[in-house]
């Protein structure tokens, strides 16, 4: 019951402010509702009994992402937009439906097919029993050790890359 | 209790906003900011099955998708930055060097 309330009240924030990130003029408006969507998904992953993807997911997006991008936004200085649809109207219009196309055909896939898959052997309480972020870092460590290290190289490659773009001269 | 299709049609509509937002606007910065949307919702997704087949690969995959977006946006706004520089605007209808 008080499941159903929080998750209809996270869901619908999520959505309004979802919305709101993309029909704002100003970048700083779009860029403090995508912290404020990021923080209402952060509490549907604490219903969903991931603890240690909320945790990061506030830090990493909303902490780090998201920094980086008012950080650019403000050194742009870009202004206010007049208007956000100024040519190509019915373009826009057309990608808008096709937007909602979309979503009804997402939504009748997940509402028709009976999604079920083989179950796992990591049921909530045995989760619950050694922690979260136990149970993830164990995966990490010994399943998942590949992708892991592949991924520290990957940002490794993401640091030196951001830093030779962003230089006036190499 | 929730039903795992609750949790999937929010993840369906997140994308759709991020999608949406892509499309219809022209500054880039925002463009960057629905991709995050979208990836955001694809998380979603991840997340709420992982909870729902009793499996932790949901969760373990979340966390590489994020670990990506960050590589990704961090480029992404350096590549923003170096056009800035030359052409003075961030409006994607005005980067048109490569029409013929």
């Amino acid at each position: 019951m008080f499941e159903m309330f929080f998750f209809i009240l996270l869901a619908v924030g999520t959505t309004i402010t979802a919305i709101l990130v993309i029909v704002q003029r100003n970048p700083v408006a779009s860029a403090i509702y995508l912290i404020i969507t990021f923080f209402c998904l952060a509490g549907i992953y604490l219903l969903l009994n991931a603890q240690f993807i909320a945790i990061i997911q506030v830090l990493v997006y909303a902490g780090a992402i998201m920094v980086l991008f008012l950080f650019v936004i403000m050194l742009l200085n870009l202004e206010k937009e007049k208007k956000i649809i100024t040519r190509h109207r019915l373009q826009k219009g057309v990608g808008v439906f096709l937007g909602v196309i979309l979503l009804a055909q997402i939504g009748m896939i997940f509402n028709s097919v009976l999604l079920e898959g083989g179950k796992g052997n990591f049921p909530p309480e045995k989760v619950a029993a050694m922690g979260n972020t136990e149970v993830v870092a164990r995966l990490l460590f010994t399943d998942f050790l590949l992708p892991f290290e592949i991924t520290s190289i990957l940002l490794l490659v993401a640091i030196i890359g951001a830093i030779v773009l962003a230089k006036k001269q190499i | 209790m929730v039903s795992l299709s609750s949790y999937l049609i929010l993840s369906a509509i997140l994308f759709s906003i991020g999608v949406v937002g892509f499309l219809v606007r022209r500054n880039t910065l925002v463009i960057f900011m629905s991709i995050e949307l979208m990836l955001n919702g694809a998380n979603l997704a991840f997340v709420a099955f992982s909870r729902f087949l009793n499996s932790m690969d949901g969760q373990i995959f979340v966390f590489f998708v994020m670990s990506v977006a960050a590589a990704e946006a961090a480029v992404g706004l350096a590549i923003i930055m170096a056009i800035y520089r030359t052409k003075e605007t961030v409006n994607a209808d005005e980067m048109n060097l490569m029409k013929w």
